[in-house]
């Protein structure tokens, strides 16, 4: 992880940001294909790390799920570094387009103050039933969930899990332990020190000049 | 959550007790393209305005496969206003494997062809994932006809 991380940077992101991914793809014109989007979803652990980027095109909604240590990926950009009230925005599949929709040639957003990461309050709105699941039991703080019938919500209490919120095990699996936390960021923080040495060396020796014909 | 929605429409709405009776066990949606599926036509073609305008989509009676389940890319044999006609899959709901970086659609959208592979309409008004490229060259054969004329159809690749 910490070698494909000299060769191309992964920039700090969250669930909320809007990205655009640059892939090498030998189907496409050109070899490359770029894709904008807002980032809904963010799975999987170490080199199994992926993340779904969501965009309307042509109200067409596209979402595309990048392993994020796929070595044909060529970069990763920030465009809009934000969070929202939720981890996960699957929501937005039942949602306006209007939410998801992002212009391909949208400019980087830089920070004015490069403190804590801006969250984005915005509460979206829901399509007319029927949607891709069930948001009056989902309990996402970022959506609007219109009222429905008395019984979904009695059916929802009928299958709630209250106890959850007071689960240890549950929240230690979930979560990376405080010591193997520890473990981590002392290993990550030796490479830290040689990564910019690293990418810099990288840089210099990818830059190919083609040879000029002399007379 | 269709189906639970539509049995409780069935259900008599006043007693109490009829409410509670055991729902129905149903499975996680797949998302799959079988027979009988709704797809979306996506393309300007006469046949395909006029029953996407009438709210009665084209329903998938065949797919050319040997899985029986349609993916991007693949021949669909439709029933479309009353007539057969085939169609080429051009984007899915259901997810595509996280290293494949397949598009994922919100709708299950199709192409309408003859037998040939000639679409019937003259442009593709929405994004088509660029792995179909491949994926039409390799079904195109000398005798089974040239799949890859959709592709000067689309606006857009993504």
């Amino acid at each position: 992880m910490l070698r494909r991380r000299t060769r191309i940077e992964i920039p700090e992101f969250y669930v909320g940001s809007v990205l655009a991914v640059t892939v090498s793809d030998p189907q496409a014109p050109g070899k490359t294909s770029r894709f904008v989007g807002i980032c809904i979803l963010r799975e999987g652990h170490g080199l199994r790390a992926t993340m779904t980027l969501r965009n309307a095109i042509d109200q067409q909604g596209v979402e595309i799920c990048y392993p994020l240590y796929n070595p044909t990926l060529q970069k990763i950009e920030v465009l809009r570094l934000e969070k929202r009230l939720d981890e996960d925005l699957r929501y937005l599949r039942d949602c306006p387009l209007e939410y998801s929709t992002f212009a391909f040639d949208m400019e980087p957003e830089h920070a004015a103050d490069s403190g804590e990461v801006p969250v984005n309050p915005v509460k979206v709105p829901l399509r007319p039933r029927p949607w891709t699941w069930r948001w009056e039991r989902a309990g996402m703080k970022g959506l609007i969930v219109p009222e429905l019938r008395e019984d979904f919500y009695e059916r929802a209490k009928k299958v709630s899990e209250p106890w959850h919120k007071y689960d240890l095990m549950r929240e230690y699996r979930r979560s990376v332990p405080v010591e193997d936390q520890r473990e981590i960021y002392a290993e990550v923080h030796e490479h830290v020190q040689s990564l910019e040495t690293d990418q810099r060396r990288v840089r210099r020796r990818r830059v190919f000049v083609a040879p000029k014909k002399t007379s | 959550m269709l189906a639970r929605s539509a049995v409780s429409l069935l259900r008599p709405a006043s007693s109490a007790a009829c409410r509670h009776a055991a729902p129905l066990s149903t499975s996680a949606p797949r998302c799959e393209i079988r027979k009988l599926a709704r797809l979306r036509v996506v393309d300007n073609s006469q046949i395909g305005k006029e029953a996407m305008a009438e709210g009665r989509p084209p329903r998938v009676i065949h797919v050319y496969n040997k899985r029986a389940v349609a993916t991007v890319g693949d021949k669909v044999l439709m029933a479309i206003r009353g007539q057969k006609r085939k169609g080429l899959l051009v984007g899915c709901v259901k997810t595509q494997h996280p290293m494949s970086m397949i598009p994922k659609f919100d709708t299950n959208n199709v192409v309408l062809i003859d037998d040939a592979g000639t679409p019937l309409g003259t442009r593709i008004h929405v994004p088509i994932p660029n792995v179909i490229r491949e994926r039409l060259q390799r079904m195109s054969h000398k005798k089974s006809g040239d799949f890859t004329k959709i592709l000067s159809l689309a606006t857009r690749f993504v």
